[in-house]
């Protein structure tokens, strides 16, 4: 220990463990955690839900909730801070270490300004007082690359966007030269085409401030973006270290492996030639077709004033066939999928199921109409209610239409929680003793309880883990292909439309800016902001990540 | 320490196979929401002593003077005037003897007598009665009420929601115990019947609980689950009634038994004002109040109903606390995650 000592380290964790004591039992969630970050190194914490991957950050932080016991040290410089007092804690704070959060929106507070917000830590620490504090943190913003710093310092958080917010959070982690800031999934909440830009950033002031930086992500695609180093966590133990070379091109351990295997990717995209001009997608003869949307337009009302969010899109779908609907957000393409629910009406155009014009239907009709159209949420947390049991949330569309009786109803359940490899017995179960992929297996289930001829998923596999949606997309596909419905596939996941989809619409505020088949419109874009969206979705592979870098770089010059 | 990570099997290498595994594995009885909230309700010690002490109150008030055409088995009526004895002074005793008391007795008239020598233990438990009926009356009529307005008003929002508000704002902005006098007034004379009193209390005190149950409605009504069902092409009815209210039953459970405890005290007030009960009949309320000038010479014609009152309204609030705790841990004010562990590690 004391060799490694020695050596100057921004941050080292020596065989950390971290126990949370709940209501019920104890979960240990970190057991025995090595691992250094050096100065001016990018080490990228990875795993998946329930790996302690935060709860090691947190703990180097000293934020850990009263119910942890932490044992084992967590240096950040030469200080132990496992066990420190709170005051030393607070003293260390932002001088030494730092922190990036994920949502952008809850990071900063919204009743001050950007100025008081930036000034504090500076002030707190007594490295800036007054107007050399405010010229400090103009200087901060102009680093981070807001615009029009002096004018914009003025401004609350609401005036910004939400790549820019994150950009100030990330000037309040730098703002007292940490020398080791913490990175906890800060892409996550952002649009690929805004996380590349932030990733940008942070690569630029790592290297000119020589910070080391712990970045805690599931998305190996930032990994191969960023890290020099990486570390995979898997169930509270450290199972893989290596540089992200080794990591991600030669993985070693089996749980490496299968969560790489499991990352859905798109390959061989044209980014830089043009491609032909796509062929017509009704090509084709004799579709049956399932949804027809022409020219649609859909508004929301916002107090008397209407907001258009969807205008003059057309796309159809024909049975057994998967429609992708990719954007980014604000696009316009849940709006889309909440018009064909019927959560929204439609302003003009028209929308055809089975021939029939949704908008014109009667309440009863549209009934009738619903019947046949199954739908999957993007939060399993939210799309199940939390007083049903789950064998009731199967069946709950027969109950609606009243179908069958409570024998047929329970035999149906059954079915369909085989057919999501669930056991049956988890019918009497509710929804908060499933896991996220479990639940939205559940709402498949449900979806597909009336045998559905259109099957509307709004990403339904966003809130999951990696390779939990590998499982449920592989799901989707085998249902698919079993029950041949015709689906609707919401995503702003280009990788996971590339894998279901038939064809794809790439909408940008509100309109279609390319559709088409997949293999052409995502493998050889004909527009640039198609072309932008590919380049800016990282891939897990650092060498062609940094060629998709350096497309992305030119498109983005183009602009 | 146990702990499930360690059991499970060492070869599974994806976080989808572990939790089907766990799920598989998992043999403990399935419990649902209202289950868990159970079992941490009878965990709160306050809560349970407060339960204990209504249900003996609500139990001997009932019981013992008989409930209607119901005989109980205290022999003494309310309404018998008899011969006062010892100036009307309590005959009951706990202290022991050994602590310089008279040693345990209950006597003729435990709680003493009034002026007219009617026994007070058989008036008071009379009155305990009614305010127990008056409170769970109003409590039911107000949570219903309230309820009901707050999510049709969150579920439709715009004008529905205007009208019902402003509707609720107005009920707010008149000063409560004049709109409980005035309308308590009519009922009595009208009928003279406690149960009409109750009513008409009810329906003035829903508002608090409707402007809850409205704010609940509106956050709950994004959820994806609600959109399924209207996706699903659910009636309005079954959405608000098998979706929402469920979901808000914490809300309204808790809310609930501080209406009843507020009913119990605006009853009080009423009566001690001369607009609630009226006398044969009688209520904590009305015993405070017929005896005030009473409080220097005879103060136990004082201090057992003001006792009485001052319990139920206690426990009713203790009762809502723990009831809080239950559904919402988050909200707790008692370390009690703490607590436990240092429990256990004793155990």
């Amino acid at each position: 220990m004391s060799t490694e000592a020695t050596e100057n380290f921004a941050l080292s964790f020596q065989d950390l463990k971290v126990t949370f004591e709940t209501e019920a039992r104890d979960v240990q969630a970190v057991k025995g955690l090595s691992l250094q970050v050096r100065p001016g190194e990018v080490v990228a914490l990875v795993g998946e839900s329930g790996s302690g991957k935060s709860v090691t950050s947190t703990a180097a932080m000293g934020l850990l909730p009263g119910n942890a016991n932490i044992t084992g040290e967590a240096r950040v410089g030469n200080v132990n801070v496992v066990g420190l007092d709170k005051g030393k804690m607070r003293k260390m704070r932002a001088t030494d270490i730092a922190m990036v959060f994920q949502e952008p929106m809850t990071a900063l507070n919204p009743v001050l300004t950007v100025e008081r917000q930036l000034t504090e830590a500076l002030e707190l620490h007594g490295i800036a007082y007054g107007k050399e504090a405010t010229a400090r943190a103009v200087e901060l913003l102009t680093m981070v690359g807001i615009p029009q710093p002096e004018k914009r310092i003025k401004q609350y958080p609401h005036q910004f966007s939400g790549g820019q917010r994150q950009r100030i959070v990330i000037a309040m982690a730098i703002s007292c030269d940490p020398k080791v800031i913490i990175a906890d999934e800060p892409t996550t909440a952002l649009d690929v085409t805004v996380q590349a830009e932030i990733l940008d950033l942070m690569r630029e002031l790592k290297d000119r401030l020589n910070t080391g930086i712990l970045l805690i992500t599931h998305n190996m695609g930032v990994v191969a973006d960023m890290a020099d180093r990486v570390a995979v966590m898997f169930q509270g133990n450290l199972v893989e270290t290596g540089t992200v070379e080794q990591v991600l091109l030669k993985p070693e351990h089996e749980y490496t492996q299968r969560l790489l295997a499991a990352v859905p990717k798109l390959e061989q995209v044209a980014l830089t030639t043009t491609g032909l001009a796509h062929d017509s997608m009704t090509a084709a003869k004799d579709r049956e077709l399932v949804l027809t949307a022409k020219d649609l337009v859909l508004e929301y009302d916002m107090r008397g004033t209407k907001y258009r969010a969807v205008e003059g899109v057309s796309f159809d779908i024909a049975k057994g066939e998967v429609l992708g609907i990719v954007g980014e957000s604000g696009s316009g393409k849940s709006t889309v999928a909440k018009a064909v629910l019927g959560l929204l009406p439609v302003a003009e155009g028209s929308l055809l199921v089975k021939g029939n014009n949704l908008p014109k239907l009667s309440p009863r009709e549209a009934r009738e109409v619903r019947k046949t159209i199954g739908v999957i949420f993007q939060d399993p947390a939210a799309s199940l209610n939390p007083r049903f049991p789950i064998g009731d949330c199967i069946t709950e569309p027969m109950v609606v239409h009243k179908v069958g009786n409570k024998a047929s109803r329970t035999k149906r359940a059954q079915e369909l929680l085989d057919a999501v490899k669930l056991p049956r017995n988890v019918i009497n179960r509710y929804p908060h003793e499933l896991s996220g992929g479990q639940r939205q297996r559940i709402c498949i289930a449900r979806a597909l309880t009336l045998s559905p001829e259109l099957l509307i998923a709004d990403e339904p596999t966003s809130a999951l883990d990696v390779s939990v949606q590998a499982v449920v997309l592989e799901m989707l596909q085998d249902l698919q292909r079993d029950f041949n419905f015709a689906c609707l596939f919401v995503s702003h996941d280009l990788a996971v439309v590339d894998m279901l989809a038939d064809s794809v619409v790439v909408m940008q505020n509100g309109k279609s800016v390319e559709q088409g088949r997949v293999k052409d419109v995502l493998h050889a874009p004909q527009h640039d902001y198609t072309r932008r969206l590919l380049a800016a979705a990282p891939v897990p592979d650092p060498h062609q990540q940094a060629v998709r870098r350096d497309a992305w770089r030119i498109l983005n010059s183009q602009k | 320490m146990s702990n499930t990570n360690d059991k499970m099997p060492e070869q599974l290498t994806s976080i989808a196979e572990v939790e089907d595994a766990r799920l598989a594995r998992q043999e403990e009885k399935s419990k649902s929401q209202g289950r868990i909230v159970f079992e941490r309700f009878i965990k709160h010690k306050p809560a349970m002593i407060s339960s204990a002490v209504l249900v003996i109150i609500t139990v001997v008030a009932f019981t013992s003077i008989g409930y209607g055409p119901l005989p109980g088995w205290w022999d003494k009526s309310y309404l018998a005037a008899g011969q006062v004895v010892d100036g009307g002074r309590p005959t009951m005793s706990l202290w022991p003897t050994w602590l310089g008391g008279s040693g345990f007795a209950i006597g003729e008239h435990p709680f003493g007598q009034d002026s007219i020598g009617k026994d007070y233990f058989a008036l008071v438990m009379n009155g305990t009665q009614k305010s127990i009926i008056i409170g769970v009356v109003v409590g039911l009529v107000a949570t219903f009420i309230g309820a009901v307005i707050g999510a049709v008003a969150g579920y439709f929002r715009g004008w529905v929601d205007e009208i019902l508000m402003r509707m609720t704002d107005l009920f707010i902005v008149i000063p409560l115990l004049v709109l409980a006098a005035v309308l308590g007034q009519m009922a009595g004379a009208s009928s003279g019947s406690i149960i009409t009193l109750a009513l008409v209390l009810g329906l003035v005190t829903w508002t608090g609980l409707a402007r809850l149950v409205r704010g609940e409605v509106l956050s709950l009504r994004e959820r994806e689950y609600v959109a399924a069902a209207q996706a699903m092409g659910s009636r309005t009815g079954r959405v608000i009634f098998k979706h929402l209210l469920p979901n808000t039953i914490g809300v309204i459970v808790v809310n609930a038994t501080f209406a009843i405890a507020g009913a119990i005290l605006l009853e009080s007030s009423l009566s001690f004002l001369g607009f609630g009960v009226q006398p044969p009949e009688s209520s904590l309320g009305l015993l405070i109040s017929q005896y005030q000038n009473a409080f220097t010479s005879r103060p136990w014609l004082f201090w057992w109903p003001g006792m009485i009152i001052v319990a139920i309204a206690l426990s009713v609030n203790f009762l809502g606390d723990g009831l809080r705790d239950a559904f919402d841990p988050r909200q707790s004010s008692r370390p009690r995650r703490r607590k436990l562990s240092l429990l256990n590690r004793k155990g």
